[in-house]
């Protein structure tokens, strides 16, 4: 399961971040992911508890923002939610569009001592 | 007391620059990079034989075959004629990275290619998320599985360019519709190119070879 993957690239660059800053212990790990990435928050949560088991990262938490997919109509410039994975403009029915938001994988912040 | 410490930072971050190492080498030497995906079974390895074949050494291809275990994908290229054919054997990962790629591609002398094919672990999740320095990612499916796959996969269609159907030897044998097929990638990615074959008996294939000559032709040095 790719969620895996995903969580020890979290933990990698994690700990890179608290060597170069200092810190001592991550409370959180705060985490924006979009719908169109198909990660699943709970598969990720497991990948990253089994893999942080006996690591300065066991205890900590992490908070994941789900980012709904947005698409933006190439023809009539509607920006709109992507409803159902559903990619034709409401307004005019085009399919020419831009997804200008759904496919982030990113670290936003820590909160850390 | 916890303090906030802003990182803004994509995971994939590694992964990312990995790839354009890639699609940089790549764009200067003039090669053309496929990312084939599909679910295991759908015909990605016969669609390559079938290339191989018609081709021969008029473009001349290298080819990367991944899979969780065994080199038989590999081993199957070779006989159709690959001279250029190296195998990742992931030994667990459900998708290949930039950076199994870039390591077999560092042992690849390129100077001559002009296409290049990544075969990816048959997987129609995971790969979605790793760019692998590839020019466009072509995902095939086939009329044993359900006409619904693109509504299923929603993130693996949007982001192919090209969708094969394969298997249309075997159309009627089971209630997959075609229409509704095409009707459900074009749903989910409006400007999908669609070519219907069966790599069984050669049907439909000419429309992929003449969109690859000319995607080849395309990507100049």
């Amino acid at each position: 399961m790719h969620e895996l993957s995903i969580a020890q690239n979290i933990i990698e660059i994690v700990s890179q971040e608290m060597k170069s800053r200092q810190l001592k212990c991550v409370d959180t790990i705060a985490l924006r992911i979009g719908a169109l990435t198909c990660i699943s928050p709970d598969a990720l949560e497991f990948g990253f508890q089994a893999a942080t088991v006996d690591t300065p990262l066991e205890s900590t938490k992490l908070v994941i923002e789900r980012l709904p997919v947005i698409g933006k109509c190439l023809s009539c410039g509607c920006e709109f939610e992507v409803e159902e994975y559903v990619f034709i403009c409401p307004e005019c029915s085009s399919r020419n569009l831009d997804i200008t938001q759904g496919k982030e994988v990113e670290i936003a912040y820590l909160e850390a001592t | 007391m916890a303090e906030k410490v802003t990182i803004e930072k994509k995971v994939l971050s590694e992964n990312d620059r990995l790839a354009a190492e890639i699609r940089s080498t790549l764009e200067n030497l003039g090669v053309f990079c496929i990312n084939m995906v599909s679910s295991p079974g759908s015909g990605k390895t016969s669609i390559l034989e079938r290339t191989l074949a018609h081709f021969g050494e008029s473009i001349p291809t290298a080819l990367i075959a991944g899979d969780v275990q065994t080199e038989n994908d590999a081993d199957r290229l070779k006989k159709a004629g690959g001279k250029t054919v190296r195998a990742i054997e992931t030994g667990g990962a459900c998708h290949l990275d930039a950076k199994m790629v870039k390591r077999v591609l560092d042992d690849i002398d390129l100077q001559d290619i002009r296409l290049l094919f990544i075969e990816n672990v048959g997987n129609l999740v995971c790969p979605a998320s790793f760019d692998l320095g590839e020019d466009l990612k072509v995902v095939l499916m086939s009329t044993t599985e359900g006409d619904d796959k693109p509504l299923k996969y929603p993130s693996m269609f949007r982001r192919s360019s090209v969708m094969i159907i394969n298997k249309c030897d075997l159309l009627g044998l089971s209630n997959f519709d075609k229409e509704k097929a095409r009707e459900n990638a074009l749903t989910i990615n409006g400007k999908m190119k669609i070519i219907e074959v069966s790599c069984r008996t050669g049907e439909g294939l000419e429309e992929w070879y003449d969109w690859l000559e000319s995607s080849v032709a395309q990507k100049k040095r």
